[in-house]
């Protein structure tokens, strides 16, 4: 019998090593999984190669990693945050790389991983700084950049409601970028809500199916405060 | 002459937003033009983290920390309204399915090269978030900004001095003095704020402008 789920986020992040690469979903607090970011931080892995759309918030999660020095490399669209003072010293301290990938190439290039593609023109930041240094390509009269996938060892993400198969559904905009890095690890891990028998989640509306989930963990639902950007 | 403020702004970019149109509004400024769609007209704001269709703020007490727009404030969802993953937000944007994007910005260049991103000064974190590529997808971007900087110097440009978020993809430049249209033959002066004559625009832009009564003279 199939059973992906595990009884502690502590167990689901067992096996990873120093210097993995590792793909956290969440766009702001919303689908950021912070109890496996949390476990992340009790199992001490060192040197990793952290991929997400931001660079930490306040004193937990990501940003918790990122002051114990345990991040060698950042890759997000947007580090800078009101709270990201860890990211920020570390960054100026040179303590700490960053390559920043503008967010629909992030998005993009995590989706080719998954889907087996080996590399994409596209658009977006051609004629910026961005784009120095990289392939460029005129097809059909528009300017294009050459870009490559991000593999990942680890994908850690959030979802809602999952079953024992690993078929996940989500929950309004946390969805963000979960389904996609789901696909583009060699490990994904996701949290859940809640945990249904096979059948329940109605197929027509499985956003991410069973094939791309290795390990499922249980985990109360905290509501946590909104940080937003100064407006 | 009285410069336009904050949601004065917003409202004139609101005017040229027609019924139907597909829109993302940037982080900060932008944010502000959807509270001054006139109600009745049905737009569809879409935001990166895989939000079309978003209603008004909800009420104190009612947010939902599951529902936020890309500058992380708690949203809410129209009825008819989706949501989708983040390699299909931006597909949907890199595709051209979104009519027009508002973006701030530091600098516009008169061949329409936009610069919102990232200062260049050696201890800034540079973040860009999603700006790229809506510059590149929508198939209209439209910028708002003031006209000058807090030192008095102009915002339109012959060449950015910031680094590009975009090249050459910038439609339109609503300021707190006038409204500007980029064109292939240089930037065209659609409205002036009242009390402000062309001259006197022409003379604190600093960048060739083009204008009707320049074209009757």
């Amino acid at each position: 019998m199939i059973n992906k789920i595990v009884a502690s986020t502590t167990e689901a992040l067992a096996d990873v090593p120093d210097g993995a690469t590792i793909l956290i979903g969440g766009f702001g607090g919303a689908g950021q999984p912070i109890e496996l970011v949390e476990a992340l931080i009790e199992q001490g892995a060192r040197d990793l190669t952290l991929v997400s759309n931001n660079a930490g918030n306040g004193d937990t999660g990501i940003a918790a990693l990122i002051a114990a020095k345990r991040v060698r490399k950042m890759m997000c669209s947007f580090p800078r945050q009101p709270d990201s003072w860890h990211f920020d010293r570390l960054y100026r301290a040179g303590e700490i790389e960053l390559e920043l990938v503008p967010q629909g190439n992030l998005a993009e290039r995590i989706r080719a991983a998954g889907a087996g593609i080996g590399a994409f023109f596209t658009p977006t930041a051609y004629g910026t700084e961005i784009a120095q240094g990289k392939e460029t390509r005129e097809i059909n009269g528009r300017h294009y950049v050459l870009e490559y996938p991000i593999h990942a060892d680890y994908a850690l993400i959030k979802a809602e409601k999952g079953d024992r198969w690993g078929n996940l559904v989500y929950r309004r905009s946390a969805r963000n970028f979960n389904p996609v890095m789901a696909t583009a690890a060699r490990i994904t891990v996701a949290t859940v809500h809640e945990i249904v028998e096979l059948g329940e989640l109605d197929p027509e509306t499985v956003v991410t199916p069973s094939v791309y989930v290795k390990r499922l963990v249980k985990i109360p639902k905290v509501v946590r405060p909104i940080t937003a950007l100064k407006v | 002459m009285k410069k336009m403020d904050r949601n004065q702004m917003a409202a004139r970019v609101a005017q040229d937003i027609p019924e139907g149109a597909y829109v993302n509004l940037g982080i900060g400024l932008p944010t502000l033009v959807a509270n001054h769609i006139p109600q009745g007209r049905e737009v569809l704001l879409h935001s990166e983290n895989g939000v079309l269709g978003i209603g008004p703020a909800p009420a104190k007490g009612a947010e939902d920390d599951d529902l936020i727009n890309a500058g992380k404030q708690p949203v809410t969802l129209l009825a008819g309204g989706s949501y989708f993953h983040h390699a299909d937000s931006f597909a949907m944007i890199r595709g051209q399915h979104l009519d027009f994007c508002v973006l701030g910005a530091f600098q516009v260049s008169v061949a329409g090269d936009i610069a919102n991103w990232h200062t260049g000064a050696p201890d800034a974190i540079p973040a860009v978030g999603g700006a790229m590529d809506l510059a590149m997808g929508a198939k209209n971007v439209l910028v708002m900004m003031e006209h000058l900087t807090k030192s008095g110097e102009s915002k339109l440009v012959e060449y950015c001095t910031y680094p590009l978020t975009g090249a050459r993809c910038v439609s339109r430049v609503y300021t707190d003095l006038a409204v500007i249209d980029i064109k292939p033959d240089g930037m065209h002066v659609v409205d002036i704020v009242e009390g402000l004559d062309f001259a006197e625009l022409q003379r604190i832009s600093g960048v060739p402008l083009k204008y009707r009564e320049t074209a009757r003279a």
